[in-house]
């Protein structure tokens, strides 16, 4: 949370909408920065934030340049295509955008609930004796290898999907599920630690005008961490996209579009991951880079839509108020 | 002023760690011959084991090889990123023409692919013919219990269930080589879906590497795959035998792998671009390939070009009786003494 303790007031989530150096009240300005400390300091971090635009920039080049060869031969064809046949040179992605975009949904349909749910336990409600084990654990769950997540959803979850009434037991909701359980840490990770950030005074306040806990939580310490909450999401729902190892050992690797969710599937990643090593024409690699250009593409659109809708929300949120 | 001090000393840390890290990364370089090669991941451990003894053997000469792929090993050694590269399936002539220099082919061990299967409560081992092979993995054949699985398997109870088909979801050499065995048993297969290291699967699921393969079909009651005869017998899988093109059931083995690379001597063209499944001749088993070495015929290093030589003659000779242990099958005789002579086109 970037607000000052000096313009967040009662309702101090306002702020959040507004530019960082938006006119307070009372505004504290930094002495004029005359000391060659304070302009090397200032030159350093400009560079690395230029270094993060400029390496975007050129990693969507380099996807474009490389994929040329694709984009020539198909066009929007690639997009609608559902075929994927190396020997016969005929490549349309669709399947790929499909199993990406449904596992990653169930993901975060699962995970978002219950990410933050634990993060609430852990922040608001839980003693700290209790919170910091929990809390130490969810953060190795972050850092356990996908291949290991993948080793268990094979051996575990989809034995048990197939007693469900899955037909093979791997299929796009086994690894929507199993991705759901790589992404929780993340999102309580850090919603738990945003939470931790909310000022006191916001929760003294709803409880002195007679609030429950409940009602404490949910109108004035989830509000004031929305944005956190939100970025933690964002950055759960950009690790569903991308996950290769542990979705392609699950998800059953057919390109095909089924509405079913217990039918195999296939994820944009995971068939880059699978044929890059053994492509062995010009036009199959850029195919796969013209998949992962979509990838790329794919990400944006859904984190822009993501905050779209939060800033909706947000903007109702306020009108309500 | 010590604001400035302290971002100074931060400085100098930062630049003094990033300038020795570029340092420490040189290979330190005396009197030795460094070779580069990339490749075929099928062979890596037999090649690692070679690498390794002939070093041991001789001290001065290194050779540094990468499994990442024969599609990588093609491009890198058509580039000359690589002085020498692998592959599963042998060259495009295509890619051959693109290639920057001319590059020769030398087969350096054998392989051979199996089916696998799980079906609970079978007794004894399944036979297999291309016919049903081609059929269930095109999705014709459905059902165990099938009258064509039937005729070959008599005396066998086939259960009456659904075939999960399992193949591999990465790219290899081994579903080259299954499926190169499949489009010369079946026109069908031949026209609709093709050869390649990653093809358009009419039917099934798919698992990455060996270890992805039997991990599905362990986990998949009914299913049927395919993976390499090496992972199989490391990890007790079971496996079916194959009638080959003299209507004999053979089951893969060193022996029989070695006997399908024998019968390809006769007709062996020059450039050792051959396949040999579904050889003719009755011992042999008719899922095997070569895995070969990828070595320009002119190689612009003289130190590097003597290496290179003198390494494929130490791996026709000695370097083969690794490959047993390794369970990779050997070359046979005929084979050896035409790359041999093969050896001596390359210059330096």
């Amino acid at each position: 949370m970037a607000t000052s303790p000096i313009t967040s007031g009662f309702s101090g989530d306002e702020t959040d909408n507004l530019p960082r150096t938006a006119e307070s009240p009372v505004e504290l300005k930094p002495r004029a920065g005359t000391s060659v400390a304070d302009r090397f300091f200032r030159a350093l971090t400009l560079a690395f934030a230029l270094f993060i635009i400029v390496l975007t920039l050129f990693i969507a080049f380099e996807l474009y340049k490389n994929s040329l060869l694709s984009i020539e031969k198909f066009g929007w064809r690639f997009l609608r295509g559902t075929t994927w046949d190396p020997v016969f040179q005929n490549f349309g992605a669709l399947p790929f955008l499909y199993g990406t975009l449904v596992t990653s949904l169930i993901a975060l349909m699962i995970a978002s609930p219950v990410g933050l749910g634990v993060a609430i336990f852990l922040s608001e409600l839980a003693p700290r004796w209790l919170s910091d084990p929990i809390a130490f654990m969810v953060e190795l769950l972050a850092a356990i290898p996908s291949v290991l997540y993948g080793l268990i959803g094979v051996f575990v979850l989809v034995p048990v999907m197939r007693n469900l009434g899955a037909t093979y037991g791997v299929g796009m909701l086994t690894a929507g599920i199993l991705l759901a359980v790589m992404i929780i840490p993340f999102i309580t990770s850090i919603s738990r630690e945003v939470l931790m950030a909310v000022p006191q005074a916001q929760r003294e306040a709803a409880l002195s005008l007679g609030a429950t806990q409940w009602e404490m939580v949910w109108m004035a310490v989830l509000p004031y961490a929305r944005s956190g909450i939100a970025g933690s999401i964002f950055l759960a729902l950009a690790r569903a996209l991308g996950e290769t190892m542990a979705v392609t050992m699950v998800i059953g690797n057919r390109p095909e579009i089924k509405f079913s969710l217990f039918e195999p599937g296939y994820t944009m990643a995971a068939v880059i991951a699978n044929e890059f090593t053994e492509a062995t024409y010009d036009l199959y690699i850029h195919a796969l880079v013209e998949v992962g250009l979509f990838l790329f593409a794919v990400t944006i659109i859904v984190n822009a839509l993501a905050r779209l809708l939060i800033l909706k929300m947000a903007n109702v949120a306020e009108v309500r108020e | 002023m010590k604001e400035v001090k302290r971002f100074l000393v931060f400085a100098v840390i930062l630049g003094v760690s990033l300038i020795g890290s570029f340092v420490l990364a040189q290979p330190s370089a005396y009197a030795q011959v460094f070779i580069n090669g990339a490749g075929a991941t099928f062979p890596y451990p037999v090649y690692s084991k070679w690498f390794d003894e002939y070093h041991k053997a001789h001290p001065e000469i290194q050779i540094n090889y990468q499994s990442i792929g024969s599609g990588g090993g093609i491009r890198q050694v058509s580039e000359l990123t690589v002085d020498f590269g692998a592959t599963d399936g042998p060259m495009t002539d295509e890619q051959l023409e693109k290639a920057k220099t001319k590059l020769l082919h030398f087969p350096t061990v054998l392989g051979a692919v199996v089916p696998t299967y799980n079906i609970p409560g079978l007794t004894g081992e399944l036979r297999f013919t291309g016919e049903i092979l081609s059929g269930i993995f095109l999705g014709e054949i459905k059902r165990w219990d099938d009258s064509r699985i039937a005729k070959a398997n008599p005396g066998i109870k086939l259960p009456s269930e659904n075939i999960v088909v399992i193949h591999r979801s990465d790219g290899s050499g081994t579903t080259y080589v299954w499926t190169d065995y499949l489009a010369k048993v079946s026109r069908t297969w031949e026209g609709k879906v093709g050869r390649g290291t990653s093809v358009n699967w009419p039917v099934g699921l798919g698992g990455k590497g060996n270890e992805g393969v039997s991990a599905l079909i362990k986990q998949t009651p009914y299913s049927i795959g395919y993976v390499e005869l090496i992972y199989a017998e490391q990890t007790k899988l079971p496996f079916g035998s194959v009638q080959n093109r003299d209507g004999a059931f053979v089951k893969a083995t060193l022996k029989s792998t070695s006997a399908a690379a024998a019968s390809a001597a006769k007709n062996m063209p020059s450039d050792f671009r051959v396949s040999i499944t579904n050889p003719p001749r009755e011992d042999a088993y008719p899922i095997a390939s070569f895995t070969w070495l990828l070595i320009p015929e002119a190689v612009a290093d003289p130190k590097k070009g003597k290496a290179l030589v003198d390494f494929l003659n130490w791996m026709l000779k000695d370097g083969q009786k690794y490959a047993a242990e390794l369970l990779y099958a050997p070359l046979p005789k005929e084979v050896i003494t035409m790359e041999e002579k093969a050896i001596q086109r390359i210059k330096y």
